[in-house]
């Protein structure tokens, strides 16, 4: 086994007393159920504690993220194979872009949320995020080549830092901007960001306030103007622009010789910065704020042509001229420096160890899958580390009570083991409307999973048979295409019937239409209530036809035959003869395999119900008397036929 | 689709229904409602899209629906609608039927009468799965297969139909105001008359095929003989009470089940639907072939089957919609809503504004519907 590479969170339960009693605990999906136990049968603890990992799911506001980007993975996953990647890049570095704006999103919202710990917690975070995601994205997806990377790294910075420029207005906004307190520190600050115009800007209040020092200010003036900003677009190559640069920045280096700027402290300090001494940088360490700021910034001095491959030696060098030999370097520091090492891998197992959701390493990883920059690095487990993320991200939304659909597309896009995950736990979703029940079965039969249909439609009529909603579960089964269940409703309107001689229900029975087919006692059950309609209509020619044909084609069970043939008393006492000789010649045949039967049950059934009163108590007869009764009716009736011809 | 954005709520809406505006004042609505379900604390929403909500100088959030009032609901809000301006009557699924008071003055909900097992099973609840009101009588439907008569401000219950359906009633609207039309898990359509005594529907229509759940149900505002369905199977059934126990069409919408059908109230000749494949649909008739009518958006074929021809058709009172058929009438369809989306449970159409709700937590506004 790999060692850990932190130490374990414990989290205490609240209550429990680890001197008397041991933890009992169980997993579930996403959480753990644990409980207090002493081995003995009796005395135990009436709690079951529920602890959760991840609270962020049940955050109101943070589930608009999770919704949002959902949103744009789907849109992901279906770029198209076939277009070349080189111009697929754009489409990649816009998607980024969508992904960072839904979490900016999300801050800002968090942000106007005032007052509560836990969000401004939460809310930093988000901050960090995007500012990993954005290193990412500028490095990764969008790789900047030498040159724009700098301006690339400067916007990444200016984003993140953007309280000069609040700073500014409040400068700007007093009575006297040039002797605000905070006035050179804007100036500082602006040209730390590499931000020459507003520099220049805000300079010029300073200059009018000193006319004899015109000169001076002008001087810098002009150098802040004629620094060269490598552009991507215009066909200066980089040995143009590298070249162009180190003439600039003699230059400067020739007025700071000139002690030109020695008067006036701040003028001088710019000077320096302006030409890279990374020890007045320093100075303003707390104007940076983050090493990863003073970074940036020498790069834009000192190597504003610097490749990404030689990112990482200035990345370290400055993180150790910046903090503190003694302070611990913090999770954010360490991710970051993996990124401007371009350790891909090292930046996602950083950030899955530092959160405690699986949201932002499995987004970004699958980005970074799309982009091709992960190389197929096989885990223990047989996937790939995109699936892996992206699983347990999406079972971790299976636990929600609400977002478990998200999920659903989720396991979609995850080609090994998605599927399997998908089919244990769309069976764990509960079912307490019918309109839940019929998305969740529309979400399997869209994945042909037959047999979650199955389940859940059998869960959903079992129900509705035991409230009595026979139409309900009969609709259940159809949709499965559930014969056995078919069967099984249709008994229960027989016992029904039996019980009561009426149907329930008629408005099914009657309209059944071609769901009559699923199975032979739906089938059965159709038909008969049919005999008993056209009974009633007085068709008995056709009743007749009708009862005969349900025993003959053997679609009625056995248990059924002797209230059929019970039925068919009324026919034959009609004075019209009903049955034809050959009906009749059946009906006998069918009396005899009846009676030659090894079991054959009694009516018990009243049979006011065909308007037919024996003339003697037919149920209180015994058996063998009844089957003589009816031999004696149908030889009698097939006699009067015989005699008619 | 310009114009149409989502607002994500954070729970999913499984109902939204505009504030009625009076007739006469030719004002576009700009207050709606929203029911959640599937939340552990479900709850309705009123939100405003006029000048009512905040104020913004920025454009972009000029249609941004801003929350006035929320209140807890127990159970999923199955459907939702006003009883007046002030109130909204709610069925939940468990069984509750809620009637609920909007205060305007101080922008709170308050629960005005709550008929609380409306809808049950011998042991347990059922879910209330339709409401819907002609002031101040509230009729609903369940999952028991009963109908419910109430009436606000009275306590108990005026009229109950019991074992109206063997399955469950999926969803009801007036005919006329004394009858109804119910739809049911079994692909059928039952009109019931509140004049007539007892428990037994006075017409049964239903198609001859497959017997299809059907979902959803709306008249047409100007002939009461016209309803559309909607179902399991996406189909969009046109259907003429008065003459047989037949469809009049059929017309193929979406690959899956169909939520809401609305005819527009004011223009007839347009119709709205909306399924859980995602899509909502706005279909329009012409009577006339030449008008262009692309609207913005994706156009569909539709391969429409008219079952039978309409008896005694009166040309100067063309109803395209009985015809369903592109030779005689243009049928168009356009898609409102991005693709790739969850299931748009609901929806809403009043003057020219179109509010929906989907299953991804957001709802989207159109203050702009071509009509």
């Amino acid at each position: 086994m790999e060692e850990v590479d932190v130490e374990p969170t414990t989290t205490p339960i609240p209550g429990f007393d680890s001197n008397q009693k041991h933890l009992g605990f169980v997993w579930g999906p996403g959480d753990i159920l644990v409980y207090e136990t002493i081995y003995k049968a009796s005395g135990g603890c009436p709690f079951v504690h529920e602890v959760r990992k991840d609270e962020d799911i049940y955050s109101p506001i943070l589930r608009k993220l999770f919704n949002e980007s959902h949103h744009i993975f789907v849109g992901l996953q279906r770029i198209r194979e076939d277009l070349p990647s080189k111009n697929k890049k754009p489409q990649f570095v816009s998607i980024s872009k969508n992904y960072r704006s839904v979490i900016r999103a999300c801050m800002e919202e968090l942000q106007q949320v005032a007052g509560i710990v836990y969000v401004y917690h939460v809310s930093s975070c988000i901050i960090t995020l995007e500012l990993i995601w954005n290193l990412c994205e500028v490095l990764f997806i969008d790789a900047a080549p030498a040159g724009s990377l700098v301006l690339h790294l400067l916007d990444w910075v200016r984003l993140h830092k953007a309280d000069v420029d609040e700073k500014a207005r409040e400068v700007l906004a007093s009575e006297s901007p040039a002797e605000h307190q905070a006035y050179w520190d804007v100036v500082i600050s602006y040209v730390l960001q590499g931000r020459m115009d507003e520099a220049r800007q805000v300079l010029v209040k300073q200059a009018a306030l000193q006319p004899a020092a015109r000169v001076m200010f002008k001087l810098l003036d002009n150098l802040l103007m004629k620094m060269p900003i490598f552009n991507p677009g215009e066909t200066q190559t980089l040995t143009e622009f590298d070249v162009k640069w180190r003439h600039w920045r003699e230059e400067v280096d020739h007025c700071l010789q000139d002690q030109s700027f020695a008067s006036n402290r701040h003028l001088e300090d710019i000077c320096k910065i302006l030409v890279g001494d990374e020890d007045v940088l320093l100075e303003y360490k707390e104007l940076l704020s983050t090493w990863y700021h003073f970074l940036v910034t020498r790069l834009l001095f000192s190597h504003p042509t610097v490749k990404p491959t030689e990112l990482h030696y200035y990345a370290q060098s400055s993180m150790h001229m910046f903090l503190d030999t003694r302070s611990v370097p913090e999770p954010l520091d360490s991710i970051l420096l993996a990124a401007f090492e371009f350790d891909i891998h090292q930046v996602i197992k950083d950030c899955s160890i530092a959160l405690n959701n699986w949201w932002f390493v499995g987004h970004l990883t699958d980005l970074l899958d799309h982009c091709k920059l992960l190389q197929s690095h096989n885990l223990h487990f047989g996937s790939n580390l995109r699936e892996f993320l992206l699983l347990e991200y999406a079972s971790g939304l299976f636990t929600h009570h609400s977002l478990w659909q998200l999920a659903v597309d989720y396991f979609d896009h995850c080609p090994e083991f998605g599927r399997v995950y998908l089919e244990l736990q769309i069976e764990r979703v509960p079912l307490d409307t019918e309109r839940k029940a019929l998305k969740v079965i529309r979400i399997c039969e869209q994945r042909q999973m037959t047999e979650q249909v199955r389940s859940i439609c059998k869960i959903m009529a079992k129900k509705a048979l035991r409230n009595n909603r026979l139409g309900s579960a009969l609709s259940w089964s159809i949709r499965a295409k559930d014969a056995a269940f078919a069967t099984l409703i249709s008994e229960r309107f027989l016992q029904d019937y039996c019980a009561k001689g009426t149907f329930s229900d008629l408005d099914l029975i009657d309209n059944l239409g071609p769901a009559m087919l699923l199975s032979d006692r739906l089938t059965f059950l159709g038909k008969y209530r049919e005999f008993h309609r056209l009974y009633g209509e007085k068709r008995f020619s056709d009743a007749a036809k009708l009862l005969l044909s349900l025993m003959t084609a053997k679609i009625a069970p056995h248990s059924f035959w002797m209230t059929l043939l019970t039925d068919a008393l009324p026919l034959l006492e009609q004075k019209e003869v009903i049955f034809s000789a050959d009906q009749t010649h059946e009906l006998m045949f069918c009396l005899e395999e009846l009676t030659s039967g090894k079991s054959v049950p009694t009516p018990d059934r009243p049979m006011q119900v065909l308007g037919y009163t024996p003339p003697y108590p037919l149920s209180n007869v015994c058996f063998p008397f009844n089957l003589l009764i009816h031999c004696f009716i149908i030889c009698s009736n097939l006699y009067s036929c015989l005699a008619r011809g | 689709m310009d114009g149409i954005n989502a607002k994500y709520v954070s729970k999913k809406i499984s109902k939204t229904r505009w504030r009625p505006v009076s007739s006469s004042s030719l004002q576009q609505p700009d207050i709606f409602a929203t029911g959640s379900w599937d939340n552990e604390d479900n709850s309705i929403s009123i939100w405003s899209i006029g000048e009512n909500g905040v104020s913004s100088m920025d454009d972009e959030f000029e249609g941004d629906p801003q929350l006035l009032c929320e209140y807890k609901h127990n159970g999923d809000v199955l459907d939702l609608q006003f009883l007046d301006q002030d109130r909204i009557v709610t069925a939940s699924s468990t069984g509750a039927v809620t009637i609920f008071r909007h205060h305007h003055n101080s922008q709170t909900l308050s629960v005005s009468q709550l008929w609380e097992r409306a809808h049950h099973y011998p042991c347990n609840n059922a879910p209330c799965t339709g409401v819907v009101c002609n002031s101040p009588e509230i009729v609903t439907v369940g999952e028991d297969g009963r109908i419910m008569l109430f009436r606000a401000d009275q306590e108990g219950v005026l009229r109950t139909i019991e074992m109206a359906d063997s399955s469950a009633i999926h969803a009801v609207t007036f005919l006329r105001t004394t009858e109804i039309l119910t739809v049911n898990s079994i692909g059928q359509l039952k009109l019931w008359d509140f004049r007539q005594p007892g428990n037994e529907p006075s017409q049964i229509l239903s198609l001859t095929g497959d017997r299809v759940p059907l979902h959803c149900v709306d008249r047409h505002p100007n002939q009461q003989h016209i309803v559309a369905t909607g179902g399991q199977d996406g189909m969009l059934c046109i259907w003429d009470v008065r003459q047989g126990n037949m469809p009049i069409s059929l017309m193929e919408a979406h690959t899956s089940e169909m939520w809401e059908v609305h005819f527009h109230p004011s223009n007839p000749g347009h119709l709205f639907s909306c399924s859980e494949d995602g899509s909502l649909l706005h279909w329009e008739t012409s009577s006339n072939t030449d008008t262009p009518s692309l609207q913005g958006g994706r156009n569909t074929s539709i391969i429409s089957r008219s079952a039978i021809a309409p008896a005694g058709g009166n040309q100067s009172l063309i109803n395209a919609w009985l015809t369903g058929d592109s030779s005689k009438g243009h049928l168009e369809t356009t898609h409102m809503l991005p693709s790739q989306m969850l299931s748009v449970n609901s929806l809403d159409v009043l003057g020219q504004c179109l509010v929906c709700g989907t299953d991804g937590e957001a709802i989207y506004v159109n203050r702009y519907v071509p009509i």
